[in-house]
């Protein structure tokens, strides 16, 4: 099974290539319904259409969460097409198949690879249209296509000197019934006659995003709606057994309480009626499930024990050569252990949904990662068939893998339905966070094995957690996965690190009792934390400088050069002031490493306060994600990873008893502010033809930097992400372990 | 009935005068470009004007600015060509952009009474707005930049 199947979904050649028509990009024959419907003269195929003016439309098939995906999927088709840039306009397009992700099967943004999964299906989709245009100049002028070239927007025939815009041709010409056949190894552009892409674009969303224009899920309004809200379950699986909803049902501006098998929904006319009567209401939940009793800072302890216990046999997850009788004949080895608390998403903008349920069809207006799921999990719900269920795609207010799943939607569609109005539903923050989708806590055990010149022989990586998978998808996924979680696993391989000739990496499974979920970095955000200061412990202990090691344990010319890059930029090995001190950490992103992976390597400057506060002054990046399309929205993904990844490795923490998470609100789960903010500094390196992951490559190296930098300054280390006060200043006053 | 002003034209209110601010203008007045974060005031996502003051509207109760002028991030510019809204454009501060409306309000505040702030005002002023993002480097940027053209 391929990492990309562990996914749930299926890769499918046809799709992947456009090689047959229709599919994924097909014209005429090929066209989404709504395409149909609307049928314009100028519509070339799914994503291009032409207007008499110029006006170039270009439909983007994937969620607008902040990652500028909106403008650098067009950016792909309108280079093939030669587009001129200007005219191009940007329509979030429907969710129908059309549209759907060549890999996923569906319209679904996780794991950082959109413009991976569209880069050649858009390529072909903008050649397509472009040699629509082409031959349709040719006939109109009686001249062999070959003899036509194009200028942005312009078909030109040199030997005439004639030339014809594509707002011009888009008047006379029709799309063909069978679309030209492209060949992706010939037929497409090389690097060097790129016009838009590798060029840094402006995205097209920040205009509306800084006038207050944008549409969110939240700001959906349809007429005759109720507002709602909904609380759900604190404990998996469970569900109200009793509730005061009676009472509630008297309180003014209540429309009903709907009792559903997970949770309790407060419907009213005003969302301040229902936010008033939800702070009445009184549930009493089914007891007797397996998450009744979690208590998160026993339940660490618990895995902890369990890493260390050789009788625990894990899942592997990759490997390489035979750790085990590598470690059995080495001259020395370390083992240490790191842990990690769950997480929070904290996405601005509270989960939501708006539905409408009616006899003919269900309106669906939502701001989600998962659009198709959306279509399929609600019509599951209301018992009816997906082509019923239309989604409205919105902007979303965040995502970071929390809206990849799909519960806010299912939620309004079933109160919807009950009380037969159009419903908006949207959670408090305390809901949201009661109810979270957590990055699940972990423990991780590192042994290393080293010869007499300390060379790495071999590594040995347990990591201990609740797999996400069957919470994610559905239960029994991680099963069909032959219990490997990707989500859970992802980073705990070393593909870069050749040298390294014997290594494991297993997952130990704890019981499936929490609601855990992807969260932007997924695994690596924790088994990165692990691997690189575990190597900087190596490299102490060999008395190396932690980049000369790092180099030495790579052939691989790309990772060799982020890492120098890095170097270059922060000025390692240069003296510091006084109170301040650098720390390294190197990481690839991506489920296909090595084969296209993309690379970071990070430095973070930091210090320490008396209260054992740390600070991060200054962070510089050097990352590779091979050709980086719009290289403007790249650098911004990976500020924005990174400050994602500081506030969590320095701050954030859910902790749970009986069962129910502990934080309420901002006040308690505290994520990073402006004044906390260090100036972050990112180079965009680029290699090879091909992009891949970009919006999560920024988290991995942010713990590690930070607790590499914090043994640079004090001699000691961080074992607990975050690295609260209280850690560190008990890891200040703690003896350094020795081999 | 509580009458007031937003973004210059009269408004009322007949939602309990307990009813906070934001979900008057967001759901009775339709302006939607102000967003619901926390509802505790520890976010900022909800920032708009009272009387030129910044306030988080989802703790302001309507009842409290009877006969007061509310702006929100509509009403900032007709336009949206405040020196704050080209400037958040001129450094592509959004992302997903839900908090931006708040952030440019909070900073239009700080701006009317202080042409020149240094960074660390900035960053004073600013820090009750979160970004999940993480854009803050990027909207010091942005204010630096429109106090230049203010």
């Amino acid at each position: 099974m391929s990492d990309l199947e562990l996914f749930n979904f299926h890769v499918t050649r046809r799709a992947f290539l456009g090689g047959s028509a229709g599919l994924a990009f097909g014209f005429a024959i090929g066209l989404p319904k709504a395409a149909e419907a609307q049928s314009a003269p100028g519509r070339l195929n799914a994503y291009v259409s032409i207007a008499p003016d110029g006006t170039i439309t270009i439909q983007s098939p994937v969620a607008e969460m902040g990652q500028g995906i909106m403008t650098g999927l067009p950016m792909i088709v309108a280079e093939e097409l030669d587009a001129d840039w200007s005219k191009v306009k940007v329509e979030q397009s429907p969710v129908e198949a059309a549209y759907h992700h060549p890999i996923f099967k569906a319209q679904y943004v996780v794991a950082s690879i959109s413009t991976l999964g569209y880069w050649t299906p858009l390529r072909i989709a903008g050649a397509q249209a472009r040699r629509v245009l082409v031959n349709a100049a040719a006939e109109k002028w009686g001249v062999p296509a070959a003899e036509l070239t194009t200028e942005p927007s312009t078909v030109v025939h040199a030997a005439s000197g004639r030339k014809m815009s594509y707002g011009e041709i888009a008047a006379f010409a029709a799309a063909p019934a069978a679309p030209p056949a492209i060949d992706p190894a010939k037929d497409l552009k090389s690097a060097d006659k790129y016009r838009i892409l590798g060029k840094g674009t402006d995205r097209v969303d920040v205009p509306a995003k800084s006038s207050g224009a944008a549409r969110y899920g939240i700001d959906a309004r349809v007429p005759g709606m109720a507002y709602a809200t909904f609380v759900r379950a604190p404990v998996r699986g469970s569900g109200p057994a009793s509730s005061n909803a009676a009472e509630l049902k008297k309180m003014p501006g209540i429309v009903d309480v709907v009792t559903l098998d997970h949770g309790v929904a407060v419907v009213g006319e005003t969302f301040d009626a229902v936010r008033k009567a939800r702070r009445s209401l009184k549930v009493s939940w089914r007891a007797g499930l397996p998450g009744d009793d979690i208590n998160t800072d026993k339940d660490l302890q618990t895995y902890l024990g369990d890493g260390r216990d050789p009788k625990r046999v894990g899942v592997e997850w990759k490997s390489k050569g035979d750790a085990t009788k590598a470690l059995a004949g080495a001259a020395r080895t370390i083992s240490r252990e790191y842990l990690s608390d769950h997480v929070y998403h904290a996405q601005m903008e509270p989960m939501n949904s708006t539905a409408h349920v009616r006899r003919d069809g269900v309106d669906i207006w939502v701001g989600t990662q998962a659009p198709t799921r959306t279509q399929l999990d609600v019509a599951k719900a209301l018992g009816t068939t997906p082509d019923m269920v239309r989604v409205h795609q919105m902007f979303l207010g965040g995502g970071f893998g929390r809206r990849a799943t799909v519960e806010a939607s299912v939620d309004a569609a079933l109160v919807a339905k009950a009380v037969n109005r159009p419903v908006k539903l949207i959670l408090s923050r305390e809901d949201d966070l009661a109810a979270g989708t957590f990055r699940p806590m972990t423990s991780q055990r590192i042994e290393a094995g080293l010869d007499a010149n300390g060379n790495i022989v071999g590594w040995r990586h347990r990591v201990v957690g609740e797999p996400v998978g069957d919470f994610v998808y559905q239960p029994g996924y991680i099963k069909a996965a032959k219990d490997r979680d990707v989500i859970f696993m992802m980073g705990a391989e070393l593909p870069y690190y050749n040298k390294v000739a014997n290594w494991h990496a297993e997952h130990l499974m704890e019981p499936e009792r929490t609601r855990v979920a992807a969260w932007r970095g997924i695994g690596a955000g924790y088994t990165k934390f692990a691997i690189e200061a575990m190597i900087d412990e190596v490299a102490a202990l060999n008395n190396v400088d932690p980049l000369e090691l790092r180099l030495s344990l790579t052939d691989d010319s790309r990772s060799k050069r982020v890492l120098q890059k890095v170097a270059e930029m922060s000025g390692w090995g240069k003296k510091r002031p006084g109170n301040t001190a650098l720390g390294l950490a190197f990481a690839e992103y991506g489920a296909f490493a090595p084969k296209f992976g993309s690379l970071i390597a990070s430095v973070a400057e930091i210090s320490v306060a008396k209260n054992g506060m740390i600070r991060v002054h200054n962070y510089w990046a050097a990352a590779d994600a091979g050709l980086a399309v719009n290289p403007a929205a790249f650098a911004a993904q990976v500020e924005s990873a990174v400050v994602w990844g500081l506030s969590c490795c320095l701050k954030e923490r859910v902790t749970m008893a009986k069962g129910q998470v502990q934080q309420s609100n901002f006040h308690e789960y505290q994520i990073m502010r402006m004044a906390e903010v260090p100036q972050i500094k990112v180079e965009v390196l680029t290699s090879g033809a091909s992009p891949t992951m970009v919006g999560e490559l920024g988290v991995p190296g942010t713990g590690p930097s930070v607790a590499n930098a914090f043994y640079a300054l004090t001699g000691k280390r961080l074992y607990h992400m975050p690295f609260t006060p209280q850690r560190v200043q008990a890891a200040l006053k703690s003896t350094t372990l020795k081999v | 009935m509580i009458k007031f002003a937003v973004n210059g034209r009269e408004a009322f209110s007949e939602q309990p005068g307990d009813t906070p601010l934001l979900w008057v203008i967001r759901d009775e007045l339709g302006l939607t470009g102000t967003k619901f974060g926390c509802g505790v005031a520890q976010c900022g996502a909800c920032t708009v004007h009272v009387n030129g003051q910044p306030v988080r509207a989802c703790i302001t109760p309507v009842s409290s600015i009877q006969g007061k002028q509310v702006t929100t991030i509509e009403g900032l510019s007709p336009a949206a060509d405040h020196p704050l809204q080209k400037a958040w454009v001129a450094e592509q501060v959004p992302q997903c952009g839900y908090c931006q409306s708040g952030q440019i309000m909070q900073a239009a505040a700080l701006l009317a009474k202080n042409k020149k702030p240094t960074r660390e005002q900035i960053v004073t002023h600013m820090n009750g707005n979160l970004c999940r993002c993480g854009t803050y480097n990027r909207i010091v940027a942005a204010i630096q930049r429109a106090a230049k053209e203010v």
